[in-house]
């Protein structure tokens, strides 16, 4: 969805449900992953329906993913870190838990 | 508990003013920020940023640098990657950093929490792909990223030209921008173009804009209406009728923009008193030349208090920083004048052009009260016509709406949806929006994990 | 005596007691209205837990324990008729209800009291106490800290929000009128009609319930009734939507048909304050968290601050008027447990038809000795 201007400079490795995948480091982990081409970030808990970031300065609330076993963190108010585990599919669910909303 | 004369909330542009001014009056001075660096949305990651996305970002980004590095180089300490999760009317600000709460005390608090981007409620703008045009800059200066398919950009606003050709310069693909804003704007706008003529630099830039946009040759709608985002599982296209027609034109990513607006989630926890701009279509926290609030000590500088942009925020940061060193005994009346004289000249050559651009960029009817299947509340999928629905049922504000409907119980804790649904339910019930309210913000400001709030006493030394 | 008059009854307040009688008034056949304060009111509702609650009720006071007892059990039905007329589940499950214990002494100090209440109470009054193993039974997900739990097959829990909404939905569709945004402050009663002065409104009516919360307190003697009743604070904290892991409630933690979480169990006398404080919010917090180790990282979408509405004993008035008759008061602190009681027995003592048995016991008159 989203791809770097300038691709160079140094990577990081994170864990996205169980895929390995290589980003750029320093950056958003929302922008990273929207780089990745993940998408959706999310089903709601409501009815299922999928959804990615909107507003990436932590106010629409859209781009929750579960990262090393919390729930419900904002994306786009954190930075990538190398080993990064993070959970698609779980993002409203309770820590640590992988079960579809 | 670390104690401070003032702090203030927030890095951008008036934030980092206040901070920079308080602390060269010689107060103690705390600046507290969700970010890694300070800059605020307009001035993002401006310290780290690589020269090429600098270059791109132009002038109006590079501006930043020297109040970045003049609060940097003040005795102020620096909370970043710090979330205010409550604010007590003591003046008493809880943050959680790194997963631990603290807590600060603060003599004179100034909150500089700046703007946010209008909600655009648009049939389909739940799908995947549909971001705000505040979004692509943030992701530009944030990590020199762009999308990568074909981009639509919709809506009205400065903003939305402003993105539209930083994305055009960046090499994104823009499929056509498609303006929103009703005919009937411009012809409300000429009245305000005299005083906004008195301040050129804007005007220049606009005029600016709107030429590289047209030189680029990118499909331009203008006036366009029943605007909607398209697609079953993420964006696939946008619609809307423009001259007569209609049109469908395939996307990726779908950039919706419908001006900014104050973001008041901490004024209104303080419960404050706040009043409805007709002009700005927003609430606007209530202050006076000194960013001073109905509650003592608590000021507000900046967009938070109204939409005036990045240099007027500095001069009210100023402003603001000059109210609380008088009011802590650091000023004189007469010193107190003498030094507001620079910025309130400056604020008030900034808030020339406002009336016209509120104006000419007044948000389209249907976007400010959506139709009855669009959804307002995105966390709680509550739907315009649903928010309707509760009047009859006796709600006459947003408070009982929410505890009938939902909207607004999500994690966004209201933020998405608040202004449309005071919006709707002011012309549901004929009244007008003052007197229908905001919702109730109540503490956390953001969500919290349980164990953060369960560690509150033992730090905050409440227990024993 | 209400021929003279626009209503056969006028109902002050529009929260969970005035809205429960309300509705039993036009579903009886009354054109009523409800006068309901504005959207900034006290709502005791929106602080409400949504416990159908019986256990550890009317502990020395055996009448009110029977009446909640008769309110869970009028419960079913009541949820049922709702259903049928608004098509609003109000999520009802009444399963049976823990009080869960960290402590072993307070614990055994509890089922002591309860063991008292049961024997006293002169009907069958079922409950265990369980230890851990017993209490993971049931809701696998508690800590190591737990010691134990009371359970009775009796408490269960709604919705409050689907509650309030499904009974002014109710009564609006039997055509009862709700006007909010009106501040009931004078009212007269002449030649057996009431009038009420709301603003600039008057309205009149053949009888009158006060059901105004705290606002009864300076009603009640307008029609020669009283209603010593203080705010009681409560505060809770909510949970984003969470996977179902709690299918019991408690009385400090209960997981909402919607996922989310509510966590709360505080009394504070702090006046009409109804804000939230650190001191609560965090013991609550690290409560909750010991007895359910996996809230811990949940996240908190909002804590909530609200009223009770306390009479010196705890327990409700239920009364009529003698100098102004057909003029009534309630008052309770358990507006949902004993939602079905007020749409039920006691809108048909409002009626006209003959006091429910226990009502003897509710006059507020028992604070006049």
């Amino acid at each position: 969805m989203f791809r770097a201007l300038d691709g160079g400079g140094a990577k990081q490795s994170i864990d996205v449900d169980g895929r390995r995948v290589q980003v750029r480091a320093g950056i958003p982990l929302a922008i990273a992953l929207l780089e990745a081409g993940v998408i959706p970030f999310r089903k709601t808990p409501v009815s299922g329906e999928p959804r990615a970031p909107v507003c990436l300065m932590g106010v629409c609330f859209e781009c929750r993913v579960a990262v090393d076993g919390r729930s419900g963190v904002q994306a786009c108010m954190i930075e990538v870190a190398d080993g990064m585990s993070v959970r698609i599919s779980s993002g409203d669910a309770l820590a640590g838990d992988d079960a579809d909303v | 508990m670390p104690m401070y004369d003032v702090i203030v909330i927030g890095a951008g542009p008036a934030g980092l003013s206040a901070a920079a001014k308080a602390s060269e009056l010689g107060l103690s001075v705390a600046v507290v920020d969700e970010q890694t660096t300070p800059g605020g949305q307009i001035y993002r990651n401006l310290e780290r940023s690589q020269p090429g996305i600098t270059k791109r970002l132009g002038a109006s980004y590079l501006k930043g640098q020297p109040i970045i590095s003049r609060a940097r180089s003040s005795a102020a300490d620096f909370y970043l990657t710090s979330t205010v999760w409550d604010l007590s009317s003591d003046l008493n600000v809880t943050l959680l950093q790194a997963g631990k709460t603290r807590q600060l005390q603060g003599r004179q608090i100034i909150a500089a929490t700046g703007a946010m981007e209008r909600a655009s409620p648009v049939p389909g703008w739940t799908l995947p792909g549909m971001m705000t045009a505040g979004a692509a800059q943030i992701a530009l200066k944030s990590a020199g990223s762009i999308p990568s398919g074909k981009v639509v950009i919709a809506g009205c606003g400065p903003l939305l030209l402003l993105v539209a050709c930083q994305l055009l310069d960046a090499g994104a693909t823009i499929s056509a921008v498609v303006e929103t804003a009703p005919a009937e704007n411009l012809k409300a706008a000429l009245p305000h173009l005299p005083q906004a003529l008195g301040a050129p630099a804007y005007l220049a830039r606009g005029l600016g804009f709107l030429a590289n946009l047209r030189l680029s040759g990118v499909p331009w709608y203008k006036q366009a209406e029943s605007l909607s985002v398209e697609g079953a599982d993420r964006v696939r296209a946008v619609t809307f009728s423009a001259d007569g027609r209609d049109t469908r034109i395939d996307a990726d990513t779908v950039l919706l923009h419908h001006g900014v607006v104050p973001n008041t989630q901490l004024s209104r926890l303080l419960r404050i008193d706040h009043d409805w701009s007709e002009t700005q279509l927003a609430w606007h926290p209530r202050v006076d030349q000194w960013g001073a609030t109905s509650l003592a000590g608590f000021r507000i500088a900046g967009d938070g208090a109204a939409i005036s942009g990045a240099i007027a925020a500095e001069a009210s940061g100023e402003l603001a920083a000059l109210g609380a060193a008088h009011d802590l005994g650091r000023l004189t009346g007469t010193e107190l004048e003498a030094q507001a004289r620079k910025p309130l000249r400056k604020l008030s050559a900034e808030r020339r052009i406002r009336p016209f651009l509120d104006a000419l960029y007044r948000p389209p009817a249907s976007v400010l009260l959506p139709d009855n299947d669009t959804v307002v509340c995105r966390c709680e999928e509550v739907t315009a016509g649903q928010i309707r629905a509760m009047v009859p049922l006796g709600c006459r504000g947003p408070s009982q709406t929410k505890f009938f409907s939902r909207c607004g119980m999500g994690p966004c804790q209201g933020r998405m949806c608040g202004l449309t649904v005071t919006m709707l339910l002011a012309d549901a019930l004929g009244a007008r929006a003052g007197e229908v309210g905001a919702f109730r913000v109540r503490a956390p400001l953001k969500p919290v994990p349980l164990e953060a709030i369960a560690s509150l006493a033992s730090d905050a030394g409440l227990h024993s | 005596m209400a021929g003279n008059s626009e209503y056969d009854t006028i109902v002050i307040g529009g929260g969970m007691v005035g809205m429960s009688i309300a509705y039993g008034l036009v579903r009886g056949g009354e054109r009523v209205l409800v006068l309901d304060q504005g959207d900034d009111a006290f709502r005791a509702a929106r602080g409400n837990f949504g416990l159908v609650w019986v256990q550890g009720k009317g502990i020395a006071y055996p009448a009110y324990a029977r009446w909640s007892m008769a309110g869970a059990k009028a419960w079913p039905s009541f949820a049922a008729n709702l259903h049928q007329q608004t098509g609003i589940d109000v999520q009802l499950s009444q399963i049976g209800g823990l009080d869960i214990y960290l402590d072993a002494d307070q614990l055994a100090a509890r089922a002591e009291k309860l063991r008292t209440l049961a024997d006293g109470v002169g009907e069958p009054y079922p409950f265990k106490v369980l230890d851990p193993a017993g209490v993971r039974e049931l809701c696998p997900e508690i800590g190591p800290d737990v010691v134990g739990a009371i359970f009775t097959p009796m408490d269960g829990h709604v919705s409050p929000l689907r509650l309030l909404r499904a009974l002014v939905q109710a009564f609006t569709q039997f055509g009862g009128e709700l006007r909010s945004g009106a501040d009931a402050g004078a009212i007269a009663f002449r030649d057996g009609v009431f009038t009420v002065t709301a603003g600039d409104e008057r309205y009149t009516s053949g009888k009158l319930v006060l059901a105004a919360g705290l606002g009864n307190r300076a009603l009640a003697p307008l029609v020669g009734l009283s209603a010593p009743v203080v705010p009681n604070r409560g505060q809770i904290l909510v949970t984003e939507r969470l996977r179902p892991f709690l299918a019991y409630p408690t009385g400090h933690v209960r997981q909402t048909g919607d996922g989310g979480v509510q966590i709360g169990d505080s009394k504070e006398d702090v006046g009409f304050d109804d804000g939230t404080s650190h001191e609560q919010l965090s013991r609550m917090a690290r409560q909750a968290a010991r007895m359910f180790p996996v809230l811990a990282g949940a996240n908190i979408i909002r804590t909530w601050g609200a009223l009770r509405i306390m009479t010196p004993d705890g327990f409700p008035i239920y009364q009529a008027s003698t100098d102004c008759p057909g003029a009534f008061v309630v008052t309770c602190h358990s507006g949902v447990t004993l939602a079905a009681r007020h749409a039920g027995v006691i809108a048909d003592w409002i009626r006209g038809g003959p006091p429910p048995d226990e009502l003897g016991a509710f006059s507020a008159e028992r604070f006049h000795v």
